[in-house]
């Protein structure tokens, strides 16, 4: 049983765009441009209970679009969506009591008035019996570390604080899964560690399903096994990180730092690699595939003097980078 | 049910949370009614009635009616309609509850706190000043309740709908801004409809308006009595079910065509 079916689904949206000037501002009063545009272009893909996946792309690659229609927020143009053995939009409310949410930017507890408040709402929208809660919602609670926060108004909260209550509301029904949109967007190191340490221990402990947006790779690294790359509003990679890592991030980056001054050229004639310039031009960047590293290191370290030497592995960060600024065609 | 009531309550604390705000409110209705209170003392000059009320009932009118529009009167329009262009109904959407009802209770909490912290302690304020002329009668009384929770109803109503407006327009600053003044003329607040000319009393009695604040205030200065006062519940009572069927119909419509800004 999937937590997550999608087939070929997509979302148009009309885009208008206005003329300039004044004429043309009165012309838009009687006819509008407009283009269709396709934020989700025919995607498909599973997710199973218990999976964590990270769903990666560039700002505007369609990913909070998906999220919107995964929850029942947004209406697919077209394609199957199945979340949970429902349809989101045709069975909103009974659908909606099996996920938990979090936009990274934008709060869902009410902000003028103490957390706790928000929860007891939240506690009898869910109709989650008190002996449930205070099973769940202590160890919630006490895991995240909000417990003096919980008779502060929202508006009081710094972001760090106000995010872990976010998470601590989006659970107190304890549903099957649970979609984060930028969970920790702005949270400095520490809150961050917290908030993906809770994470994984909720997965273990009740299988729970997550999806997560965000564009901190660190976050993909240290939960999601899968990830599922979109671009354009069409996804260009599923699967494993790992798998992406071995393809893409192959390659390894030595740092030489040179007693005496460089030429590119020198260098290009020693080995035939890819080199650039570092800091200045005792400073090089060799680019090389990772079997190649003991003879290029070899050859340098026979012909020149070196004053410093390091190996640095490419990051997901970089790896994501060059996917899309070249593509995934090759490698 | 529960999480109807629960947010009732809910609103009624954050009301709270801005109490300060309301100790000047009380003071710029008290000044309103007083306003009020000069102008029709001065209309009706040496004059025992015009159409058919006394001075006493007039004043008593124009208090009842500002006091009761404490209590009807909510910015519900006003939030749907910021929380479509922020987006905020997203969030709204993932919640096991029906929006409207949701919104329409959050009324009900702002209500109800005003009418303990705002009307109760203004109305005593006033009857200090003016003399104004409170039945004993207990019917009136109850009709009068019953009138004013209908006229809530249809206020919330009309606020529902114009708030929903903005699901398609986007920006609905304008006509929520005419709503609110169309509502304060027709309802009967400034003026009782029955000094309106024939024909516009006609075109009124095709409207809902009459019923937010015309009908109870009338009910408790006692203009209103016995099977006409039952007429007047009926015809509130009446529009609370027919505009049910707009609401239905928009929301369907704007659900369908939700767009979330700025996701």
């Amino acid at each position: 049983m999937y937590a997550i079916e999608v087939e070929k689904l997509r979302k148009e949206f009309k885009s208008y765009s206005s003329r300039s000037g004044l004429a043309g501002a009165f012309r838009d009063l009687f006819t509008r441009n407009y283009k269709i545009i396709r934020a989700v272009d025919d995607i498909s893909f599973t997710v199973k209970q218990g999976e964590m996946v990270g769903y990666i792309g560039e700002n505007g690659a369609g990913k909070s679009t998906t999220i919107k229609m995964l929850t029942g927020i947004l209406t697919p143009t077209s394609g199957r969506v199945v979340v949970n053995g429902m349809n989101p939009h045709k069975e909103r409310e009974r659908f909606v009591q099996t996920i938990g949410v979090v936009f990274g930017q934008r709060s869902q507890l009410w902000w003028d008035i103490a957390v706790q408040e928000s929860f007891r709402l939240l506690k009898k929208v869910y109709r989650v019996s008190d002996q449930d809660y205070n099973e769940h919602m202590d160890h919630v609670i006490e895991t995240l570390d909000i417990g003096p926060l919980l008779d502060k108004p929202v508006r009081k909260l710094s972001l760090g604080q106000r995010m872990r209550c976010e998470l601590a509301a989006a659970l107190i029904h304890n549903p099957p899964l649970l979609f984060l949109d930028e969970p920790t967007i702005g949270l400095d190191v520490l809150v961050k560690l917290k908030i993906r340490q809770f994470l994984k221990e909720i997965n273990e402990k009740y299988n729970t399903t997550i999806l997560l947006t965000t564009h901190d790779m660190t976050d993909i690294e240290a939960l999601c096994e899968r990830v599922i790359m979109l671009d354009e509003g069409k996804i260009i990679y599923d699967g494993s990180l790992q798998h992406l890592k071995q393809n893409w991030g192959e390659g390894k980056q030595i740092h030489f730092q040179f007693r005496d001054l460089v030429s590119k050229e020198e260098l290009a004639s020693l080995v035939h690699v890819t080199w650039e310039q570092g800091e200045d031009r005792y400073n090089w960047i060799a680019h090389v595939r990772a079997n190649d590293m003991a003879h290029v290191i070899g050859k340098v370290v026979s012909s020149y003097e070196l004053k410093d030497i390091h190996i640095r592995e490419v990051s997901t960060e970089e790896i994501i980078r060059n996917i899309y600024e070249e593509g995934i065609h090759y490698g | 049910m529960a999480k109807y009531i629960e947010m009732i309550r809910m609103r009624f604390l954050m009301m709270l949370a801005y109490r300060t705000n309301y100790y000047s409110g009380i003071f710029i209705y008290s000044i309103n009614i007083g306003a009020y209170y000069f102008l029709w003392s001065a209309i009706y000059g040496g004059q025992s009635s015009i159409q058919g009320m006394t001075v006493e009932q007039m004043t008593t009118y124009v208090a009842i009616a500002w006091m009761a529009r404490a209590f009807y009167f909510n910015n519900i329009d006003r939030e749907i309609a910021m929380e479509i262009r922020d987006g905020k109904v997203a969030i709204e959407l993932i919640r096991p509850y029906n929006y409207l009802v949701m919104k329409t209770m959050q009324g009900l909490g702002e209500g109800i706190f005003r009418l303990i912290f705002f009307s109760l302690p203004g109305m005593l304020i006033v009857t200090f000043v003016f003399s104004l002329q409170f039945t004993t009668n207990v019917h009136t009384w109850g009709y009068f309740t019953l009138s004013t929770i209908l006229s809530f109803i249809i206020n919330s109503q009309l606020n529902l709908l114009a708030g929903m407006v903005t699901f398609f327009t986007l920006n609905g600053e304008g006509l929520l801004r005419a709503k609110r003044f169309i509502i304060d003329l027709f309802s009967g607040l400034i003026l009782p409809i029955s000094f309106y000319p024939e024909w516009a009393q006609h075109v009124m009695h095709y409207l809902p308006f009459q019923a937010i604040s015309y009908i109870p205030s009338m009910i408790f200065t006692e203009s209103f009595t016995g099977d006409v006062a039952i007429k007047g519940m009926m015809f509130q009572a009446v529009w609370c079910v027919v505009l049910i069927v707009p609401i239905y119909l928009l929301w369907k419509a704007a659900k369908r065509k939700l767009i979330i800004q700025g996701g």
